[in-house]
């Protein structure tokens, strides 16, 4: 992947510093990082995963969120490249992914058949800790990040895990697990308003998020908040019908 | 000792707590539930000092269990006389006088289907260590799991899956028969483990099924 322009870097870099001014919601938050990585390296899909209270990974945000995708991240609950990056902090990089089969058997399979060929992976840390990791795919082999892109992505991940902290100083320690437990929590608050809005409109997960993100814009609301909301009241979304 | 209560649930709840106090180090441990007007009561406690100190959050409606249920998320006081004296004004004076010096309340959640608040109460201030965290997590986890046994009344028997640890198909699944049914979140979830048990089936393949169309609940079930 090609090294990526300073003055697109610059801008992501204020676009974060604006919203973690306000009060924001986190989902959005690692959302956007996401997206906005995914453009800069010019990957085909980025997704992060936090890790819960008893050090599993857990899906938290992605640039695509089809169904297919969320099988790619959820599979490295217990093998893959997050799941070598968050046990060893180190990243794992430019991994061929058709050749990657006696590595990690699951994840390569589900990989390749979302039509990926490369990955990488980098550590999330706070202070000491790992606390999950950062997962950019490529459909290329061969478009390798060289040492410049690594800094920039691994740059990227400590700004998420700078905006799961919240506070600029953490004075204590149990708020950084109050605030991962509240983000799992939040993550989960999204599936379920995914499968009611789903279920009421008969359309697919997949199309779901979508209408939830729209209603989301439109309304302007944390994503997190319009779904608690749709979640209360699912006529909110409109009419439901029979499926 | 409290009088083993009649209800088998309220039953499981208090022994939960004295486990809590006695493998968490802890003086007091308390459990309220959430009804349907928002309303908090307690439902379970360690002890009559524990139910105490339980109560008083409800009756002041402040304290740490109810900072938990709004956030949605752990409040963790390791230090009580390090806490700012207009967050619980009237709470925090009264704790600190039963010689009470750090309170971990846990919600006891999924998603945004809320169940209730898990509370420890501790006399030495400081954090809970990583091993202890993960154990009250585990409790927390357990009592979720007792309250959504309690509301399907058709098994009283608990499957093994881990609710919590679900893949997001089972959370996305949980939606869907919220909707078929007519009802909630928590008698959702209830309906599908109830299902999985009844069938000897895992959580994952059930919201599979439901998420394949293959499957749904219905409200007059």
């Amino acid at each position: 992947m090609s090294t990526v322009s300073a003055e697109r870097l610059s801008r992501i870099f204020v676009e974060v510093a604006d919203t973690l001014v306000d009060d924001f919601d986190l989902l959005d938050f690692l959302h956007m990082l996401t997206v906005r990585t995914a453009d800069l390296v010019g990957a085909s899909a980025v997704g992060l995963l936090l890790a819960d209270q008893r050090g599993r990974l857990q899906f938290m945000a992605a640039s695509d969120e089809q169904a297919r995708i969320l099988e790619i991240f959820q599979v490295q609950g217990s093998e893959g490249p997050c799941f070598d990056a968050f046990r060893t902090g180190q990243p794992v990089l430019n991994a061929d992914l058709q050749a990657a089969g006696d590595r990690w058997p699951d994840f390569s399979r589900h990989a390749v058949t979302a039509g990926f060929r490369s990955v990488h992976a980098f550590p999330m840390r706070v202070r000491r800790e790992v606390i999950g990791a950062l997962n950019v795919f490529g459909n290329t082999v061969g478009g390798n990040f060289d040492g410049a892109d690594v800094q920039i992505v691994q740059a990227l991940t400590d700004v998420a895990a700078i905006g799961l902290l919240q506070e600029r100083a953490i004075r204590r320690g149990e708020l950084l697990t109050e605030q991962l437990q509240g983000a799992l929590n939040s993550r989960i608050v999204i599936e379920q308003a995914k499968g009611a809005i789903a279920q009421a409109h008969g359309v697919s997960v997949d199309e779901a998020f979508t209408a939830l993100r729209g209603y989301a814009r439109r309304s302007n609301r944390k994503l997190t908040d319009a779904a608690q909301e749709i979640l209360a009241d699912p006529a909110k979304l409109g009419a439901p019908t029979e499926h | 000792m409290v009088a083993e209560p009649a209800d088998p649930v309220v039953a499981r709840l208090c022994r939960l707590c004295e486990r809590a106090v006695s493998s968490l180090s802890a003086v007091g441990a308390g459990l309220s539930v959430v009804a349907q007007n928002n309303q908090f009561s307690l439902l379970a406690a360690a002890d009559p000092a524990s139910e105490r100190l339980e109560e008083l959050q409800l009756v002041l409606g402040e304290g740490p269990c109810i900072d938990a249920a709004a956030a949605r998320r752990p409040a963790l006081i390791a230090d009580l006389g390090q806490v700012e004296p207009t967050r619980w004004p009237v709470y925090a004076d009264a704790v600190r006088d039963a010689g009470i010096g750090a309170i971990f309340a846990f919600p006891l959640q999924i998603g945004a289907a809320q169940l209730g608040v898990l509370d420890l109460f501790r006399a030495e201030p400081g954090p809970l260590s990583g091993s202890e965290l993960r154990h009250a997590f585990d409790l927390a986890d357990e009592a979720v799991t007792i309250l959504l046994d309690g509301q399907e009344q058709r098994s009283a028997k608990r499957s093994s899956d881990d609710v919590m640890a679900g893949p997001v198909e089972l959370f996305q699944a949980q939606g869907m028969v919220m909707i078929q049914v007519g009802g909630t979140l928590t008698e959702a979830m209830a309906r599908i483990r109830a299902h999985a048990y009844a069938e000897d089936r895992r959580l994952i393949d059930v919201a599979r099924e439901i998420l394949g169309h293959d499957l749904r609940f219905d409200s007059d079930q």
